[in-house]
C-alpha cells in the first residue's frame, strides 16, 4: 500500500513560482518585485471587527452561503460599484478565497473531457485546476501587441469556439492590463455565438486606473451565462483572511454550493466580520491604497520607458509587465537575483503568451521601488 | 485628482519625495513639478517642511504640554489679537482656535517641566483676557502628523508568490 498520487494529480506540475520562491530565499537582502499580494495591512476597522467578533466569541460555522448580512453588503457593493445586480440569497456565495470559487465553478460545471478556454497569461490557478476537475484546457494567449487584452480574433485562432467554458481576469494577474466595456463587447458576443460559460475572475476590479472596471456580466445576454469572481484579498488587503465570493445566477450558485456545502461548509466566519465592516466603512481605506499604487504604477512605467524597456502601459492590479531584454526570461529573472538582488517572475510561470516578460510587482513601497528600479537600470548597463 | 492636488498630497505623505519622484507618479516634468510646489510655498498653501520627530528617542528629551486657556474677550480685544499676542512666543508650538469647553488649545515646548511651567505662569497666565490655563503634560506619544510610533506592521509575505 503506498501513497501514489492519481494520474490527475500526477499531470500537474509543481509550479514555477515555487521554484522562484525557493531560488529568493536563498538571499536576505534581496528587494523582491515578485510578491503577488499587497504590501498594506487592511483596513484597521475590518481587523477591529474581526477582533472584536472574536472577543464575542462568534466563531460558529456561518450559513452555508455565507453570513446573510455579508452577501446583502456584497451584493449593495456589486450593484453600487459596478452595475451589477445579484440577489443576496440566491445569487451569491461566500467561499474561502476567490480560489475556492473558481474550483467550484469548475467542478460543478464541467465534465471530464469538457474544454476550458483560458485567456493567459493568467493566474497560475486556473489551469491545474480544470486539470484536476478532469478537463481539458485551451490555451488563448493574448498579446503584447494588444496589450494583453482579450480579442475576437485570439479566441478564434485557438479554437475557444469549441470549448464549454471561457475564463478571463481583467484587471490581469500577472499582465496588469484591463479591458474597457467596449474591448469586452466582442468576447462577449464570442461567447454568446458559441454558448460558453464564462468565469469572470474580477478580483482586482477595484484597482483599475485609467477607466472605471466594466464587467463582462454586464453586457446583454451575459448576466446569465456568466459567474463573476472577486474578494477581499486585492482591494482590501485581507488575503491570509481567505475570503472571496461569487455571484451568477440561482442555479449556477446552487450548483456551486452542493460542492461547498459538503467539502467547506462555510468560509472562515472571523473573516466574514471584517468583510462586512470592510464592505460598509473601508471605501476611503480602498481608495487610498489605490491611489497609492497607482502613483508606483506611473513611477515604474516612466523608469522603464527611460530605460528602453519596452513595457505596455498596465492600467490595473498592481503589476508591470515589461519586456524581457533577454530571449530566456527565466535565465534573465535568475540572473537579475543572482547579480543586483531584485527580484521579478519571469512570465512563462503564467502560460501561454507570457515568455517573453516579466512580471514586475509594485506592491511595494517607493524606496524600495525606487532602488530595486537603479539596480535594473544597473543590471541593464 | 489635478496635479497641484496631487502633488500636495504626495508632499503631505512624505515632505522628501524628490522632484524626480513628484514628476514620475504624478505623469508630469520635474519643471512642472518645480513650478507647482513654487506657487504652492507662493500662495502660503505650504507653509515649511519639518522632521517628525519621536521626541522619546531623544537625549535629553524635550517636555511638552497641551495646554486649555480660556479668555474673555472685551469691545478692543478679539480672539486674533490674543493669539497673535501667543503665537510669537518660541515655546508655542501651536496654536488653535478651539470649539467646546475652552477657546485655545496650546501647544507649548520646553527643555523640563520647571521651564515649561514657569512660561505659563510667568507668560501665558498673566495676558489679561485670559481667564484660565489648564495643563496637560505629555506622557507618552502614540502616533504625531498621521504617523504611529509603534514597530508598525511587519512584512511577512513571502518574497515571492503568485
Ligand atoms: C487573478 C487572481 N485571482 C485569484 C487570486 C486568489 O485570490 P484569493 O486570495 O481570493 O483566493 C489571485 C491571487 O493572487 C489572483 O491574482
Amino acid at each position: 500500500m503506498t501513497f501514489e498520487a492519481s494520474a490527475r494529480v500526477e499531470s500537474v506540475p509543481p509550479s514555477g513560482i515555487r521554484r522562484f520562491f525557493e531560488l529568493a530565499e536563498e538571499y536576505d537582502d534581496i528587494i523582491s518585485l515578485g510578491v503577488g499580494e499587497p504590501d498594506f495591512a487592511p483596513p484597521w476597522a475590518a481587523r477591529d471587527a474581526a477582533i472584536a467578533s472574536l472577543e464575542r466569541g462568534q466563531t460558529s460555522y456561518t450559513a452555508n452561503r455565507g453570513k446573510r448580512e455579508l452577501r446583502e453588503a456584497i451584493a449593495a457593493h456589486a450593484a453600487d460599484a459596478y452595475d451589477l445586480s445579484y440577489d443576496p440569497d440566491e445569487e451569491v456565495l461566500v467561499t474561502t478565497g476567490v480560489s475556492e470559487g473558481i474550483d467550484l465553478a469548475y467542478r460543478a460545471f464541467l465534465d471530464p473531457g469538457d474544454a476550458v478556454a483560458v485567456a493567459q497569461p493568467c493566474y497560475i490557478s486556473y489551469i491545474p485546476g480544470a486539470t484536476f476537475a478532469g478537463a481539458e484546457v485551451v490555451d488563448v494567449p493574448t498579446r503584447a501587441a494588444d496589450e494583453f487584452t482579450l480579442t475576437r480574433a485570439a479566441l478564434e485562432r485557438s479554437g475557444a469556439a469549441d470549448a464549454e467554458m471561457l475564463v478571463l481576469c481583467y484587471p490581469n494577474n500577472p499582465t496588469g492590463a484591463t479591458m474597457t466595456r467596449e474591448e469586452l463587447e466582442p468576447v462577449a458576443k464570442f461567447a454568446r455565438e458559441h454558448d460558453l460559460l464564462v468565469l469572470s475572475d474580477e478580483v482586482y476590479a477595484d484597482l483599475t486606473y485609467e477607466h472605471e472596471h466594466a464587467s463582462i456580466a454586464t453586457l446583454p445576454g451575459m448576466g446569465e451565462r456568466t459567474v463573476v469572481f472577486n474578494g477581499f484579498s486585492k482591494a482590501y488587503a485581507m488575503t491570509g483572511l481567505r475570503l472571496g465570493y461569487a455571484m451568477g445566477p440561482p442555479e449556477a450558485i446552487t450548483a456551486m454550493n452542493r460542492i461547498h456545502q459538503y467539502t467547506m461548509l462555510s468560509a472562515p466566519t472571523t473573516a466574514q466580520h471584517a468583510a462586512i465592516e470592510a464592505l460598509e466603512t473601508c471605501e476611503g481605506a480602498v481608495t487610498e491604497m489605490a491611489a497609492q499604487y497607482d502613483r508606483r504604477r506611473q513611477f515604474v512605467l516612466s523608469r522603464f520607458e527611460e530605460m528602453g524597456v519596452d513595457c505596455f502601459p498596465a492600467s490595473g492590479a498592481f503589476y508591470a509587465f515589461p519586456e524581457c531584454p533577454w530571449d530566456d526570461g527565466d535565465a534573465f529573472a535568475e540572473a537579475l537575483l543572482e547579480d543586483q538582488r531584485v527580484a521579478v517572475v519571469p512570465g512563462s510561470v503564467f502560460g501561454a503568451g507570457g515568455e517573453g516578460n516579466l512580471r514586475v510587482s509594485y506592491a511595494t513601497g517607493l524606496g524600495q521601488l525606487r532602488e530595486a528600479m537603479n539596480r535594473i537600470e544597473a543590471f541593464l548597463s | 485628482m489635478s496635479s497641484r492636488e496631487e502633488i500636495l498630497a504626495l508632499l503631505r505623505d512624505n515632505a522628501r519625495y524628490t522632484t524626480d519622484d513628484l514628476a514620475r507618479m504624478t505623469d508630469t516634468d520635474e519643471a512642472t513639478v518645480e513650478e507647482t510646489v513654487a506657487a504652492l510655498e507662493e500662495e502660503g498653501v505650504i507653509k515649511g517642511y519639518q522632521a517628525i520627530v519621536d521626541y522619546s528617542k531623544l537625549e535629553p528629551e524635550p517636555v511638552r504640554a497641551a495646554v486649555e486657556l480660556n479668555v474673555t474677550l472685551d469691545r478692543e480685544t478679539g480672539y486674533d489679537d490674543i493669539a497673535q499676542r501667543l503665537a510669537k512666543f518660541p515655546e508655542v508650538k501651536g496654536l488653535r482656535l478651539v470649539s467646546g469647553d475652552f477657546d485655545f488649545a496650546l501647544e507649548v515646548e520646553g527643555d523640563s517641566m520647571s521651564e515649561v511651567s514657569r512660561f505659563i505662569s510667568e507668560k501665558v497666565a498673566p495676558v489679561p483676557e485670559i481667564t484660565q490655563t489648564v495643563t496637560h503634560y505629555v506622557m507618552e506619544s502614540y502616533k504625531e502628523h498621521g504617523v504611529e510610533f509603534g514597530d508598525g506592521h511587519d512584512d511577512d509575505r513571502l518574497s515571492v508568490s503568485p
